[in-house]
């Protein structure tokens, strides 16, 4: 079996990679769900989505929280986040990767111009 | 909060702008210095593709990118990230044309994945890249936020990852 107890980031990526997974937090994106809703609205077992709540809840995406018989799933605090500060991680992404297709860009221009010594406008 | 006053080399570093155009849209934009059939160029050949979109910041590793560019043609990356398992990003191109526009799906994260269009506009010399994600509701893209990803792209998804470790360490 796959452990997720390695370090923060694996178990975040282990919890991420999953498709039902980020479904899931999708979902709890809109509104919090019982684990018993979360089972029904992805077509699976109690246990089976019991596991995959688990992996979030250890990964620190998902809390629970049990009142009475039923178990409540939210965000984690840590997803909870400031929508213009995830707008500007997002344009340093985009940022860091322009600034690699302008080396890109740039070599093409050099190879075009060494090898024809066209002037091209 | 970014501070531009003058902490910047004077050099011609061309910025890049990120917004949240409206409840279903991500704009980003960036003037590339190069003609528009260059840049295109390196935004449609996968040799090319491989050694720009995953910079080096982001740790991860591209275990391997095909791309079929053309109209109905299909793409897909596979990424890595330290031991962990692959993932992978897929979907297909709907509107190639060539030096000035590619839209594409992406189809990894189900029926609520945005469509991502970007298009190229050359003036002088140097190209307008602008890049829009367009989710199918405004619920689907406040829950990218949300959970800290867009289902086109992975790599933020790791920016946020590193910092969440940086926060734990």
């Amino acid at each position: 079996m796959v452990q997720y107890r390695s370090t923060p980031l694996d178990a975040s990526f282990a919890a991420l990679s999953d498709t039902t997974r980020r479904g899931v937090l999708e979902q709890l994106g809109r509104e919090n769900a019982s684990i018993t809703a979360l089972a029904e609205r992805f077509h699976m077992t109690l246990t089976g989505m019991k596991k995959h709540v688990g992996v979030l809840e250890q990964a620190g995406l998902v809390t629970t929280q049990k009142v009475g018989r039923v178990r409540t799933c939210r965000l984690g605090p840590r997803r909870l986040e400031d929508e213009t500060a995830w707008i500007e991680r997002y344009r340093r992404l985009w940022d860091a990767r322009f600034d690699e297709l302008e080396k890109v860009v740039d070599q093409l221009k050099r190879k075009e111009n060494g090898n024809g010594e066209q002037d091209r406008k | 909060m970014e501070n531009r006053t003058g902490s910047e080399p004077t050099a011609m570093k061309n910025r890049t702008t990120s917004e949240r155009k409206s409840a279903r849209e991500l704009v980003i934009t960036r003037t590339i210095n190069g003609p528009a059939r260059i840049v295109f160029e390196a935004w449609t050949r996968p040799e090319l593709f491989k050694q720009w979109w995953v910079p080096k910041s982001a740790g991860l590793t591209l275990l391997s990118c095909d791309m079929d560019v053309r109209p109905g043609g299909t793409y897909k990356l596979v990424f890595k990230h330290g031991a962990s398992e692959p993932m992978a990003f897929y979907g297909r191109y709907t509107d190639v044309t060539p030096h000035s526009r590619l839209v594409w799906t992406n189809e990894e994260g189900g029926e609520a994945g945005p469509v991502t269009t970007v298009t190229f506009k050359e003036d002088g010399g140097r190209t307008l890249v602008v890049l829009q994600e367009l989710y199918p509701s405004k619920e689907a893209l406040d829950a990218a936020i949300a959970s800290g990803s867009t289902s086109g792209d992975m790599n933020e998804t790791f920016d946020q990852l590193d910092a969440l470790v940086v926060t734990l360490k």
